[in-house]
């Protein structure tokens, strides 16, 4: 073996430690004194790793867009302007639905004239979303007018759901002021699920309220008498459904409305549970819905009490002249502002109003804050429900580390006592091979921008264990090669060729199974097989060429070796 | 030089009929046990909530108070299934696990039902810093029935287009009868370790499908180990017979085998005994099927390859003779011939089969 190489081969590995140390526990600043100190070198560690939710602490989210929910609204809306647009243009609809079924989304009218089909066509035509043949596949038969939403439209449609919910998370996020959350969509397209991790938010109870809340806002006529009778409510749904004759006309809406009575001064009780529920008729469409407002802030009222907070808000310009023509013309009449398909409060139209307004409710002030929150970010086009949370606090992660880490080092432990006493000389070379194995794998992991998780490290410990296997393979092909009678310098040559062929298969077979892992894995397993692979990536390098130029050093050393520390 | 097991020279193919009935029988057990369990209206596996949905809280307290007046609070808000399990390396820290409730968050039910033992620390500060706290809620995992579903299915998903991955490789890199004897052997500890979470009843969680899918890697690297020796040795004495060739390699590997089992062991014991709650049932897997790993390439996977190319070879060999000598082509079955005989130790040259000269 020639000088020569040994210097290549030396030049090489010691680059390379030095670039890996660098990595690990060099800052990436100009260095101060501290650095060179334990705690020092611990919290640049700290600092250069990136150490996943489950070691730091953090919540881990997923959610999943109710598109379904979607699909439906936009269903019944196309329904509600189709039977609205029919009868603006003179002709009478006898019966009609949205229907909603498994993947089916239909509209369906049936008019009082069959023969009329086909200028209630034309005049829908004219008017509606139902016009659009890449959406609605229009037919009719047996005297009833059928759209049926295409299958393309459905995909297309739930998707731009889910993104349009991804962008108002996003929005709400950032508002909130979580620091680096990452928001990405989680699993196949066709899912419709979002996750969220937020480092450092273990207790996201006020985060998931926020995001899960609609705040869907519209602001209606309520239908009845105007003032100074009171607003016309119905006791249950089922008594105002039958004032209006025993079927829900497609103009019309029954919503459940809570009068705010005893504002108590308990910030504990919840919101909702005062006062009775009562239904009310409304009318459909609403005259404003939240896409028009410009600005919404909480504000306290009146009362001073702990729960006299209210929501402000400011309408655009389009909205604002809509808004003050529709208030001139139903001056004394009740107007509802209605959030989530829900009445918050009625109030009745003194003097044209046009751009601002206000929704009360009992609200305190966190609650008006997050409300006027959600209302600034815009509406979700659809409910989202959680579907896993994962969170850990800082102290939790803490212990996580400790242990792992003690884990490790025991292993480590176990491992070099083994090989040194088993191995003696060539025990420390395996030993050297194996710590540089470790400090190039947590470079490794700081290239790549990895995350460390803590089945990362248990993926560390078992690569320790895969790391000195590679050279246990080596060291009894060597002792072999020895005993049948070879020089000391060609049994180290061909133990090495013969068990690198074996290392290279249990190498790639376990990065096969580590790959799968890391495609189809989340989460902490992911964070698994990443480890995983580099350290096998890293062993070929440590375990193989590293040891290998330590023994071409020593034999290097006499010009005739006979006996070989193994 | 200390040398633990030299010269060995020990018929593993000869005790294969004994190895083959310990296996039946450990599988057996673990299948019988999830069997009977399901049968008597019990859970054959303690499914975690990653597989099953509900809600793990993680809470610490200033004050620990007892397991069952912990329970008795959950019971008073309506909470009847919980589970509440002490940590075992700290003393005032408990899982609390809640079975799924449709639209019930898990976390403000534990909460609720925490209160009664005083405040929780704010959401901002650890428990020690807030004074008047009594307990702190240090970690959720919450899973819907949805989540759990698609976690389930992914995870057998990933288990299986591993042992694929891994055969293909095998088949690639030596022939496709190692490649399936190296898989069912792997597929054999994957069963067997789920035997034993099924018997102890220890819960699989996402970590315990890593830990599986480690072992599936570690199990196939003792095999491929011997496989390579078998490949490399009947180059070398192309005149001795498979099953011999097999018995040396296992032998000539076995050092190997016992000396890194035993660390990769010594390291998951530290594992084990070090790793904390949240590792527990990882390293457990890892544990059992590193035992079982080591065990079935010596037990499992080399009796299948050599019996496997022995009934090729009988084949190809009868087939050569039948077409050669047709009239000596009733006389025996290939088939039985080859599960009489074929494992018998024999000597004589060894025809390669068809695909490989």
């Amino acid at each position: 073996m020639k000088k020569q190489h040994l210097l290549h081969r030396t030049i090489i590995i010691v680059l390379v430690t030095l670039v890996g140390l660098y990595l690990v526990i060099g800052p990436r600043r100009w260095p101060t004194l501290k650095d060179f100190t334990w705690s020092g070198i611990k919290a640049t560690m700290a600092s250069n790793i990136h150490l996943g939710l489950d070691l730091q602490g953090g919540s881990h989210l997923v959610m999943r867009v109710k598109t379904e929910e979607y699909l439906k609204r936009v269903t019944e809306e196309a329904y509600v302007s189709a039977q609205n647009s029919a009868k603006d243009a003179g002709h009478e609809i006898k019966d009609g639905k949205a229907e909603i079924g498994n993947n089916n989304f239909r509209v369906i009218l049936t008019p009082a004239d069959p023969s009329k089909i086909t200028q209630i066509k034309e005049a829908i035509d004219q008017k509606v979303e139902l016009a659009d043949s890449t959406v609605w596949s229009y037919s009719s038969s047996g005297g009833q007018m059928v759209w049926t939403m295409t299958g393309t439209a459905q995909r297309v449609l739930a998707d731009e759901a889910t993104n349009q919910a991804m962008t108002i998370i996003d929005r709400r996020i950032n508002a909130l002021g979580v620091v680096e959350p990452t928001l990405q969509s989680h699993g196949a397209q066709s899912a419709h699920q979002i996750l969220l991790q937020m480092p450092g938010v273990s207790d996201p109870e006020r985060v998931k309220e926020i995001l899960k809340g609609q705040s869907r806002l519209e602001l209606v006529h309520v239908i009845g008498p105007g003032s100074p009778a009171p607003p016309t409510t119905y006791p249950t749904r089922e008594a105002a459904i039958e004032s209006l004759g025993g079927t829900i006309p497609a103009n019309r809406k029954v919503l459940p409305y809570k009068e705010n009575k005893d504002k108590g001064d308990d910030p504990t009780k919840d919101q909702n549970q005062e006062g009775v529920t009562q239904y009310v008729i409304v009318e459909a469409p609403a005259v404003i819905t939240g896409d028009q407002l410009s600005r919404a802030t909480a504000g306290q009222s009146q009362g001073g009490g702990v729960k006299d907070w209210e929501i402000n808000f400011t309408l655009k310009r389009s909205g604002a002249e809509k808004f003050g023509a529709w208030t001139t013309a139903n001056v004394n009449n009740y107007m509802g502002v209605v959030l989530n398909d829900e009445v918050s409060s009625i109030a009745f139209i003194k003097s044209p109003i046009y751009e601002s307004g206000q929704i009360t409710g009992d609200f305190t002030q966190t609650r008006a804050e997050d409300l006027a929150l959600t209302l600034r970010s815009g509406a979700l086009p659809a409910p989202i429900e959680y579907l896993e949370e994962r969170t850990v606090g800082p102290s939790l992660g803490a212990d996580s580390i400790r242990a792992g880490v003690r884990a490790s080092l025991y292993g480590l432990a176990f491992v070099v006592v083994f090989m040194l006493i088993y191995y003696r000389g060539s025990g420390v070379n395996a030993v050297v091979a194996l710590i540089l194995n470790m400090i190039l794998m947590l470079a490794g992991l700081i290239v790549f921008g990895a995350t460390l998780t803590l089945p990362g490290i248990a993926g560390m410990i078992l690569t320790i264990g895969m790391a000195v296997d590679s050279n246990v393979l080596i060291f009894e092909r060597i002792r072999e090669e020895i005993k049948s009678g070879k020089t000391i310098p060609s049994a180290v040559e061909q133990g090495f060729s013969r068990a690198f062929i074996t290392i290279i298969d249990t190498h790639v077979t376990t990065i096969v199974s580590s790959l799968f892992l890391f495609v189809f894995g989340t989460g902490p397993i992911r964070g698994f097989a990443v480890t995983l692979v580099i350290g096998l990536l890293v062993n070929l390098f440590s375990a193989v060429y590293v040891s290998k130029t330590i023994f071409i050093w020593l034999l290097s050393r006499k010009e005739r070796v006979e006996s070989l520390s193994i | 030089m200390l040398q633990i097991l030299h010269d060995i020279n020990v018929d593993w193919l000869g005790r294969r009929r004994l190895f083959i009935l310990i296996s039946v029988v450990l599988m057996l057990a673990g299948l019988g046990s999830a069997v009977f369990r399901q049968w008597t209206g019990r859970q054959a596996f303690n499914m975690g909530v990653d597989f099953k949905g509900g809600t793990v809280v993680t809470a610490r307290f200033k004050q620990m108070p007892a397991d069952e007046t912990i329970r008795a609070a959950l019971a008073g808000k309506g909470i009847h299934d919980a589970v509440v399990q002490p940590v075992t390396d700290r003393n005032d820290t408990v899982l609390i696990k809640v079975p799924l409730e449709e639209g019930k968050d898990g976390r403000s039910q534990v909460r609720d039902a925490l209160n009664t033992f005083g405040a929780e620390a704010a959401p901002n500060s650890e428990l020690e810093a807030d004074q008047s706290a009594a307990y702190k809620i240090i970690g959720t995992d919450a899973v819907g029935a949805i989540a759990g579903v698609q976690l389930r299915n992914k995870a057998i998903a990933v288990t299986l287009a591993a042992l694929v991955g891994i055969l293909m490789y095998i088949a690639f890199r030596f022939e496709w009868t190692y490649g399936a004897a190296a898989v069912i052997a792997v597929f054999h500890d994957v069963l067997v370790t789920l035997g034993f979470f099924s018997l102890l009843q220890i819960e699989i969680s996402l970590n315990v499908i890593a830990a599986l899918l480690t072992l599936v890697g570690f199990s196939v690297n003792d095999t491929i180990v011997v496989f390579d020796r078998v490949r490399e040795n009947r180059k070398l004495h192309r005149r001795d017979s498979l099953y011999k060739i097999t018995n040396d390699a296992i032998n000539q590997t076995l050092s190997r085998t016992v000396i890194t089992n035993g660390l990769v062991f010594l390291s998951v014991l530290a594992l084990v005994l070090f790793g904390g709650d949240v590792l527990r049932g990882f390293s457990l897997a890892l544990f059992i099927g590193v035992i079982f790993g080591t065990y079935s390439s010596i037990a499992i996977a080399s009796p299948i390859m050599v019996w496997w190319e022995q009934r090729i070879e009988a084949s190809n060999k009868q087939a050569a003779l039948s077409f050669s000598q047709p009239v000596r082509g009733g006389v025996r079955t290939p088939a039985k011939t080859a599960g009489r005989e074929a494992m018998a130790p024999r000597t004589g040259k060894r025809s390669t089969g068809a695909g490989r000269a």
